[in-house]
């Protein structure tokens, strides 16, 4: 056997045996130090003979590398050993509570609004606002409703002047009024807002939140009223079929005008909408006014159609099972993280509307 | 409205049940509110006879009785009324009942030490009559072998309530509801059975209606009845009375309040002997008073309709009468009124005296001008059976002549309103079962609208009658079309939603508060505003329109830390006001943060919160809804609710003269002047309306897409400054250097103190230099690290500090 397979054959074996890392760095000075076994080996090239030189040096290199990835490998296992060693000692206890955070929540009547308007937006409605303090034209008088009719009694109001000229806005329907005047037929909105009543106990609040719907076209009649509020009720609560029934009412800006009640039933104390008896008014509704067209400068010769209006509150409470009213707007910091939304919870028809 | 089920059929002949006759109601417009049995709340009222009566030991005025309630069944009452007498047969009302005087529900107490199973009744208590002097006794003729029995028992027919809508008139009286209900086929209306009562005598009294502007009266119709006898109404009457929740009072004013229950036509009874010299129905002249049936003294304005005679105002007309001429038990002749308004005059004047009466609803919405005579006829008739008398022919007074509506109705135009058809032929049945004369010519109907609805005044109207008549569920569901023709928010709609999750991602909790509020917390918010008054506020607490949203946030704000919170985050966004006018107001976001960061975590060091929390959750939404930083101008004019020292106020760029946003902490005197339990409170408020629509998309926005791949370098700089000298001024004249090379510069630290002049501060900052076009060798750094320094020293007198 020539020396430098010798060479191998130890150090091969000495690496086998149980080292520390000095050690094995050890063993690479004795075999690739300037005096090492391998090195030294490497010097003698020069004095061999042509010849055999080719196949000596071949050979030699081919130890080397050998020896040189047994080297590596034993360093690698050892750097691990001494790792995992580590490791036992930086054992943390990851049952410890993580760094602190804030989860912020969007108010179920934000949350409300954007799913109605999420619903209508398929069917090709646009939003609109009007302003929440009014005049006593757009609020009351261009909606049918003049200063010497009861009808006006149906709404408790808050004045902002002894002439009562000016007013915080009983409905929505005031934006149905904004809307034409500056525009032109078709109209096919949707206006959410605050609306106000000077009334106040469990189930009425000084302010609360309606949308307006408005849908005036040329031929747009009480099959479409149905159709589209059908379509909304069943899309809002998010059931394949819904009870839904029309019954006869007035407003003064809507003839003829309807109430729209819902069919549900309560189920371990909770409210299934759609199925059961028991009927719930949800919202008013009705063909527009000739008289209220005309008071938009609209022609009702020509233009015809329907509108709504549809408590929010009352929505989100029968939706989310909130119980009282006035809780919206207490700003009770339990009440706002229970009933609140994740602000990524963003309802939209793909993803659906709620989690 | 109510009235019970018995009194309907009185008008309506039919087979159907309760039920359905309840259901048909509602599907023909005329709301159910309730549907009830009234057994239930008077079934508790027994007749009942008491067996022993002993003075109570630790009162003197209370009785101890053991009273025999039936069934074998005997119970120990307390009770007050001095004619609790042994044997007396009374009316025993058990644990539970509810009085209908004063709704009070009984439970079993202890009075005196004496525990009490019950109570015994008088009349006034059971609305019977005004009688409160002791208990009810009760003939032992009639009665004796009723222990036990149900005293209310002759009242068995449902009582329904209908909530009316105001353009029903007609169905405010119980004749009106059974019209509607025989259109919609539920049976067929009775006919009236009024005798006429031949070989009258005149009407003496002279009525005049005067003849001038804005006379309220229309028609007043009367007639005398001489020789009557007022007293108690027969039980029939008081039960229909008692059945509607109202209290009997004499024959004459039970039969008036019946025939305006049952005919919708309000009557007026006058003591005849009482009026001076005639009646002269005219305008009030301002200043005159009179004393009304409530027992108010009302002055009066110019303009009110008065029943007057030589003496002054008997009364106001379709409103309420007075007590001089009332009729009493004594009276003997009666002057019975049936008269016509006009409806806005009625409206105006009771809303300026404030009187809210039976009769002046219905007149207001408008009762049948033709029901005159028919009111007099049915009136007269039942005070002649009960109290007897003479009744004198019928006299009416016309000032002028109510026109009737005439219509024009095309046929077609109900399905054009519905989608649906109807045949001409049933159109033609619903409308004249409803009262419409009719004369068809081809496709149109001549219609004559009947004088009981003076709500129908056009086309539309008719289609609702007849399609509420026909059934709302006949309208066939048209399914919606899935088209969009306009974006669904406009650009300030987007920003809106944008914002408000924008906040809610950052830690706050969402709130809505009223757009009132407190004036006395919103003068510490609203500058140099005027309070926003509310005339008609719903409480003295919330008196304004809100000049911030930050007085309500406060006011809540004290709640939740009285609830024992204290880190707490919270926004709003909605709307503020500088005015009283529509348009006066503007969309802001305004939020607060109290406490402190970090509480009691064990591995972050807590701090309270302060301005810079602030700022960055404002900046950062800011950024997010795609504006840059690098243009935003910061300075610190903020409103007087600020910190003055912190707190500042954001310019989306140094050209804008309104900020989007203030930011800091709240001032001090605020938090002290409202008793606020926090260690630090920082706020913000965003102003939506400030920030400029864009025309261009966020996407057309955007610089073009470049960066460099050659190595960057960092430099650290330290500069001694004026302590007054502006962070963002250093940066933006270094940044201003050389755009093209200066790719970012952090500001990493503040320093005042040792080895610093005084009025001085060292600003230090690490800048980020990298070319476009190469890497950059140790002399191109030199050089730009000369001209930061050299241009920085030049243009601030700073110093480097080396």
């Amino acid at each position: 056997m020539s020396d430098i397979k010798k060479i191998k054959e130890e150090f091969i074996n000495k690496l086998k045996q149980d080292l520390d890392l000095n050690s094995v760095n050890q063993i690479k000075t004795d075999l690739f130090g300037k005096n090492g076994k391998i090195s030294n080996e490497f010097k003698k090239l020069g004095s061999i003979a042509v010849e055999e030189r080719k196949k000596f040096a071949s050979e030699l290199n081919s130890i080397k590398d050998e020896i040189q990835t047994a080297i590596s490998k034993k360093i690698q296992d050892l750097e691990i050993i001494e790792i995992n060693s580590k490791l036992q000692n930086e054992k943390i206890d990851v049952t410890l509570p993580e760094r602190s955070f804030n989860q912020g929540k969007i108010h179920p009547v934000s949350q409300v609004i954007d799913e109605i308007s999420s619903i209508f937006s398929e069917i090709g409605f646009n939003v609109e606002e009007g302003p929440d303090v009014e005049n006593e034209y757009n609020n009351f008088t261009a909606l049918n409703t003049p200063d010497n009719h009861p009808a006006r009694d149906m709404h408790d109001t808050f004045y902002l002047d002894n002439n009562k000229e000016y007013l915080l806005r009983t409905h929505t329907s005031p934006v149905q009024v904004r809307t034409m005047l500056k525009g032109k037929p078709p109209f096919k909105i949707i206006a959410p807002g605050r609306t106000y009543r000077s009334d106040s106990d469990q189930t009425h609040s000084p302010m609360f939140h309606q949308v307006e719907g408005l849908h005036i076209d040329k031929n747009i009649n009480m099959g479409h009223l149905k159709g589209c509020l059908n379509y909304f009720i069943k899309e809002f609560f998010e059931v394949n079929k819904i009870k839904m029934r029309f019954r006869p009412s007035h407003f003064p800006f809507t003839e003829p005008s309807a109430e729209v009640d819902i069919g549900y039933k309560i189920k371990d104390g909770k409210i299934i909408i759609g199925e059961g008896d028991k009927w719930l008014e949800i919202l008013g509704c009705g063909m527009v006014h000739p008289n209220v067209l005309k008071n938009v400068k609209v022609d009702p010769s020509k233009y015809q159609g329907y509108a709504f209006g549809i408590g929010i509150d009352r929505l989100a409470m029968l939706k989310y099972g909130i119980n009282d009213l006035r809780s919206f707007f207490e700003t009770d910091y339990r009440w706002l993280n229970h009933f609140g939304f994740d602000p990524l919870d963003v309802p939209s028809s793909y993803r659906g509307l709620s989690r | 409205m109510k009235f019970t089920i018995d009194w309907l059929k009185e008008h309506l002949d039919t087979k159907y049940d309760d039920k359905k006759i309840s259901n048909k109601l509602t599907d023909i417009g005329l709301e159910v509110e309730s549907f009830q049995s009234p057994t239930s709340e008077l079934d508790n009222f027994i007749v009942a006879r008491i067996l022993n009566s002993e003075q109570h030991p630790n009162a003197d005025r209370l009785k101890v009785c053991d009273v025999d309630i039936g069934n074998k069944q005997i119970v120990r009452v307390v009770c007050g009324a001095s004619n609790a007498k042994k044997n007396l047969l009374t009316i025993y009302a058990s644990p539970g009942s509810v009085i209908p005087k004063n709704q009070m529900k009984l439970s079993v107490s202890k009075i005196r030490g004496v525990t009490s199973y019950g109570m015994l009744c008088s009349e006034s208590e059971l609305n019977l009559s005004n009688e409160s002097e002791g208990i009810i006794e009760l003939s032992s003729k009639k009665y004796n072998n009723q222990v036990g029995k149900k005293y209310f028992k002759n009242i068995n027919s449902k009582i329904i309530d209908l909530s009316i809508t105001p353009n029903r008139a007609d169905c405010l009286g119980v004749r009106g509801i059974a019209r509607d209900l025989a259109a919609a086929g539920v049976g067929k209306l009775k006919k009236l059975n009024l005798k006429k009562i031949k070989n009258l005598s005149p009407q003496k009294i002279n009525i005049k209606i005067t003849k001038e502007k804005n006379q309220g009266c229309l028609a007043f119709g009367s007639c005398l009845i001489k020789g009557v006898k007022n007293i108690e109404s027969p039980k029939w009457l008081k039960d229909k009375i008692i059945a509607l929740g109202q209290k009997p009072i004499s024959a004459i004013v039970d039969i008036t309040n019946y025939v305006m229950i049952d005919l919708n036509r309000p009557l007026h009874a006058y003591d005849a002997d009482k009026i001076d010299k005639g009646i002269v129905v005219r305008n009030s002249k301002k200043g005159e008073t009179f004393k009304a049936l409530d027992n108010e003294n009302y002055s009066l304005d110019n303009n009110m309709c008065v029943i007057s005679d030589r003496s002054g105002v008997l009364g106001l007309g379709g409103i309420i009468g007075g007590t001089r001429s009332g009729t009493e038990l004594n009276t003997k002749n009666i002057l019975l009124e049936s008269a016509y308004f006009d409806p806005r005059s009625i409206r105006k004047t009771s809303k300026l005296l404030n009187i809210d009466t039976d009769a002046k609803y219905r007149f207001e919405r408008g009762i049948d001008p033709e029901s005159i005579e028919l009111g007099l006829l049915k009136g007269a008739e039942l005070i002649k059976k009960i109290c007897g008398g003479e009744i004198s022919k019928i006299d009416i007074k016309k000032n002028t002549n109510i026109k009737k509506i005439q219509i024009k109705f095309e046929i077609s135009f109900f399905e054009k309103i519905t989608g649906f058809k109807v045949s001409d032929k049933e159109i033609i049945t619903i409308l004249s079962n409803l009262g419409f004369k009719i004369k068809k010519q081809k496709n149109i109907l001549n219609l004559q609208a009947p004088s009981w609805r003076p709500d129908i005044t056009q086309s539309i109207d008719i289609v609702e009658e007849i399609v509420r008549i026909k059934g709302y569920d006949q309208i066939k569901i048209e399914e919606p079309e899935k088209a969009r023709l306009k974006s669904t928010l406009n650009k300030q709609q987007k920003l809106f939603h944008f914002f408000q999750r924008s906040m809610a991602s950052k830690g706050y909790l969402e709130t809505i508060t009223w757009s009132f509020t407190d004036s006395k917390v919103n003068q510490l918010f609203n500058e140099n505003n005027s309070q926003i008054q509310i005339v008609n506020p719903i409480s003295s607490d919330l008196n304004v329109l809100r000049n911030s949203i930050f007085s309500n946030l406060i006011i809540y704000l004290k709640k939740n830390l009285d609830r024992g919170f204290k880190d707490i985050s919270l926004f709003e966004i909605g709307p503020i006001f500088s005015g009283h006018k529509p348009g006066d107001q503007q969309t802001v976001i305004s939020a607060l943060k109290s406490g402190k960061v970090s509480r009691l975590n064990w591995l972050e060091k807590e701090r309270p919160v302060d301005l810079f929390d602030a700022k960055r959750d404002v900046v950062q939404s800011l950024i997010e809804a795609g504006f840059n930083q690098d243009k935003f101008f910061i300075n610190d004019k903020t409103p007087n609710y600020f910190h003055p020292g912190k707190s500042g106020a954001i310019y989306l760029n140094k050209n804008e003269n309104k900020p989007v946003a203030y930011f800091g902490e709240i001032h001090p005197n605020i938090i002290k002047k409202l008793d606020i339990k926090t260690e630090t409170l920082a706020i913000f408020e965003i102003f939506l309306d400030n920030i400029k629509k864009r025309e261009k998309k966020l996407i057309d926005q955007k610089p073009q897409y470049k960066f460099s791949d050659y190595q960057k370098s960092e430099r650290d700089f330290a500069f001694v400054l004026d302590k007054t000298f502006k962070v963002q001024d250093l940066v933006q004249i270094i940044s201003e250097i050389d755009k093209s090379l200066i790719k970012g510069i952090k500001v990493f630290d503040i320093y005042e103190g040792d080895n610093i002049p005084e009025n001085k501060k060292s600003i230090a900052l690490n800048v980020t230099i990298q070319s476009f076009d190469k890497t950059l060798n140790d002399e191109d750094l030199e050089k730009i690290n000369k001209l930061i320094i050299s241009t920085v020293e030049n243009k601030t007198g700073a110093k480097i500090r080396s």
